[in-house]
C-alpha cells in the first residue's frame, strides 16, 4: 500500500534515505547510469563502425578473431568489431525497453484505473480480458505476433508493450479499489467535484509511486523479452545489432568463439540485473508490496 | 468449497473461450494473407482466390470463427499449411518432450530454489543470506538462452558430460532442464525466504523453540509444512512465465517440443500451427493457474476459498 504522508513529505525525506541506505540498490542504479551513458555516448565509446566488415577482421580461414589488441572483445562472423556492436546495441535494448514498458505502463493505468474507479460493466469487461491476456504465456504470444507482423524496432516494443501490460492493469486496478474507498475521496465526491478532477487530483497522486516501480522493474523483464525475440529471430532484424541478435547471429560458431556469446549475454546479464537491483530496492524504500 | 470450485471451473471455461476468440482475431485481423502464402509468389490471382475459397477463408469471419470453435470442440485444431498433417497431430507427437521438459525444469528449479530460501532465511541478515540472495538476483536476471548456452559451452563441450543437445536419454534431458530451471529457482529461492521467515516469526515456531524442540526439528516440521507446501502451489500460477522459458531453451537445444513447433511454424507463417500451439501453452497455464487456486487454500488453510 502506498503511504500518503510518503509523497506529502516530499521526495528528499524517507524514501530517498531509505533507497540510499540500500547498498544492492545503489549497485543498480550505477549499472543503470552505466547502461544509459554507454548508449548515449556510443559513437563516441565505440572504436570502430559497428556495422563494417573488416578484412583484417578474421583469420585466413575466414573465422572470427578472438579478442585483441585492434578488436578488444574480437570480431564476429562478418568480421565487424564485436565491443562496437555490443556498445551499439545498448542503444537498442534500452529504447525498445523504455518504449515498451513505457507503453505497457500506460496501458495498464488506463486499464486499472478505468476499472477500479468506474466498477461496473466497465471493471467486468477490462478484467476478464486482463484474465484473458494473463492466460496467454508473454514470450509465445509474443513470437507469434512479431513474426506475423513482420519485426522492426517498434513492432518488438508495440508487441512486448501488448502482452506485459496485464500485470500492472491487476496491480493498478487493486490498488484503486483501496484509495477509492478512502474517506478523501468521498468527500471529495460529496462535495461535488467532477469525476476526472477527483481522478487527478486524488486517484493519480497515489499511484505514482507504484508507477516508478512498474516504471524500472519492468525494463528488466522488457529487456529480457528483447533479447529473447531477437535470440530467436523474430525481433530486432540484423544487420541492427542487438545483444539477442548478435547471439542469434553467432549460435552455429559459439563453441568456437565463445566470446560471440560471453560478452553479449553479459551486456544483458548486467542491464537486466541493474534495472532489477534498482527497481526492487526503490519498491522497498517506498514501502510497496512484493510482485513478481 | 464446491461452489468454489465450479465458480473457478466456470471462469476458466470463460478464460478459453476468450483465448480462442483472441488468437482468432490476432490471426486473421493481421496483414499477412495465408493463401498467398501458399499459393506462393508467382501465382495467379484465381489460384489465389481457389486456395482461399478451399480453405474457406472467404466466408464472413463469424463464421469462420463458429467453424473454427465448432472443430476445437471435436478436438480438431485444423490442419497445416506447410505440411500434409492435422495440427492436432503435429502437438501430439510434441507433447510429450514438451511435458518432460516442463516437469524436469520444474524438479530443477525447485531443487534450486527450496533449499536456498530456506538457507537464506535461517541465516537471515548475514553474508550466507547476501550471498545466496545476490545469486537468486542473477539467476532471475539472466536470459535463458545465454544460461543454456555456456552451459552447452562447458558441459557438453570443454568437459564432454553431455550432448550437445538433440533428444532421447535422460542425459539429453539433465543440461535443459537445468537451464529452465535456474531463473525459476532464483525466484523460488526469494519466495521461500519470505515465506520462511513469516513462519518463523509467528507463535508455534516460539512456542516450539521455548520448549525445547530441536531446531532442525522445527524447520522440518513447521518451515516445511507452512512455508514451504504453499511456495510449491505457486508452480501452477508461474506456468505462464514458465512456458515462455521452454520455448526459448527448446531452440537452444533443438528439444523437438512445442515452442520449436511453434518457432519452425513461424518461418514458414503456418498460421494454424501456430494457432494451435498458442492454445495448447495458453492451455497449460490455465489448468496450472486451477490446480494453483484449488491446491492453495487447500495446503494453507488460514486461505478460505471464495
Amino acid at each position: 500500500m502506498v503511504r500518503p504522508r510518503v509523497l506529502a513529505r516530499g521526495p528528499r525525506s524517507g524514501w530517498a534515505r531509505r533507497f540510499f541506505a540500500n547498498g544492492a540498490g545503489v549497485v543498480g542504479l550505477v549499472g543503470v547510469v552505466i547502461v544509459v551513458a554507454v548508449a548515449l555516448a556510443a559513437p563516441a565509446l565505440a572504436p570502430h563502425d559497428p556495422s563494417r566488415q573488416y578484412f583484417d577482421g578474421l583469420t585466413l580461414e575466414g573465422d572470427p578473431l578472438p579478442p585483441s589488441g585492434r578488436f578488444p572483445i574480437g570480431t564476429d562472423l562478418l568480421g565487424r568489431d564485436l565491443l562496437s556492436r555490443v556498445i551499439y546495441g545498448a542503444r537498442v535494448s534500452l529504447l525498445v525497453g523504455v518504449v515498451a514498458n513505457g507503453a505497457a505502463v500506460l496501458i495498464g493505468l488506463v486499464v486499472g484505473v478505468l476499472a477500479g474507479y468506474f466498477r461496473g460493466a466497465v471493471e467486468t469487461v477490462l478484467m476478464r480480458l486482463t484474465d484473458i491476456m494473463t492466460a496467454f504465456p508473454a514470450l509465445i504470444l509474443a513470437i507469434a505476433l512479431a513474426a506475423i507482423l513482420r519485426p522492426s524496432l517498434w513492432i518488438v516494443a508495440l508487441v512486448i508493450a501488448l502482452v506485459n501490460w496485464v500485470w500492472i492493469a491487476r496491480a493498478i486496478h487493486s490498488q484503486v479499489l483501496s484509495i477509492a474507498r478512502r474517506d478523501f475521496v468521498e468527500a471529495a465526491a460529496a462535495l461535488g467535484m467532477s469525476t476526472w478532477r477527483t481522478l487527478f487530483r486524488h486517484i493519480l497522486p497515489h499511484l505514482v509511486s507504484t508507477l516508478l516501480v512498474f516504471g524500472t522493474l519492468g525494463i528488466s523483464t522488457t529487456v529480457l523479452l528483447e533479447a529473447s525475440l531477437s535470440f530467436l529471430g523474430v525481433g530486432v532484424q540484423p544487420p541492427t545489432p542487438s545483444w539477442g541478435g548478435i547471439i542469434n547471429e553467432s549460435q552455429s560458431y559459439f563453441l568456437d568463439a565463445p566470446w560471440l556469446v560471453v560478452f553479449p549475454g553479459a551486456a544483458i546479464l548486467l542491464t537486466s540485473l541493474s534495472f532489477n537491483l534498482f527497481g526492487e530496492a526503490l519498491r522497498d524504500a517506498l514501502d510497496l508490496a512484493e510482485r513478481r | 468449497m464446491i461452489p468454489y470450485l465450479l465458480k473457478r471451473l466456470l471462469q476458466s471455461v470463460f478464460v478459453l473461450f476468450g483465448i480462442t476468440l483472441i488468437t482468432f482475431l490476432l490471426v486473421f485481423l493481421l496483414p499477412a494473407d495465408p493463401a498467398r502464402m501458399i499459393a506462393g509468389r508467382s501465382a495467379t490471382v484465381a489460384t489465389v482466390e481457389s486456395i482461399r475459397h478451399e480453405l474457406g477463408l472467404d466466408r464472413p469471419l463469424p463464421v469462420q470463427y463458429v467453424s473454427y470453435l465448432g472443430g476445437l470442440l471435436r478436438g480438431d485444431l485444423g490442419r497445416s499449411y506447410a505440411q500434409r498433417a492435422a495440427v492436432s497431430d503435429l502437438i501430439a507427437s510434441r507433447f510429450a518432450p514438451t511435458l518432460q521438459l516442463a516437469l524436469a525444469g520444474i524438479f530443477f528449479e525447485l531443487l534450486i530454489g527450496l533449499p536456498a530460501g530456506i538457507l537464506a532465511a535461517l541465516r537471515r541478515g548475514t553474508r550466507v543470506d547476501q550471498f545466496v540472495m545476490a545469486l537468486a538476483f542473477v539467476g532471475v536476471s539472466a536470459p535463458q538462452f545465454v544460461v543454456g548456452l555456456i552451459l552447452i559451452y562447458l558441459f557438453a563441450y570443454l568437459l564432454p558430460v553431455f550432448p550437445l543437445g538433440g533428444y532421447g536419454t535422460p542425459l539429453h534431458l539433465v543440461l535443459p532442464a537445468v537451464a529452465v530451471g535456474l531463473a525459476g529457482g532464483g525466484w523460488y529461492a526469494r519466495v521461500t525466504r519470505s515465506a520462511t521467515i513469516e513462519v518463523l516469526r509467528q507463535d508455534f515456531v516460539r512456542t516450539a523453540r521455548a520448549k525445547g524442540v530441536y531446531p532442525t526439528r522445527v524447520v522440518l516440521k513447521h518451515v516445511l509444512k507452512n512455508a514451504v507446501l504453499p511456495v510449491v502451489a505457486l508452480v501452477g500460477l508461474d506456468i505462464g512465465v514458465f512456458m515462455g522459458g521452454i520455448v526459448v531453451v527448446e531452440s537452444v537445444f533443438g528439444w523437438p517440443g512445442i515452442g520449436q513447433m511453434i518457432w519452425q511454424a513461424i518461418q514458414l507463417v503456418d498460421i494454424p500451427v501456430i494457432m494451435g500451439g498458442v492454445l495448447v501453452t495458453a492451455l497449460f497455464v490455465v489448468v496450472g493457474n486451477l490446480i494453483a487456486d484449488i491446491v492453495y487454500p487447500a495446503l494453507d488453510p488460514r486461505i478460505r476459498y471464495q
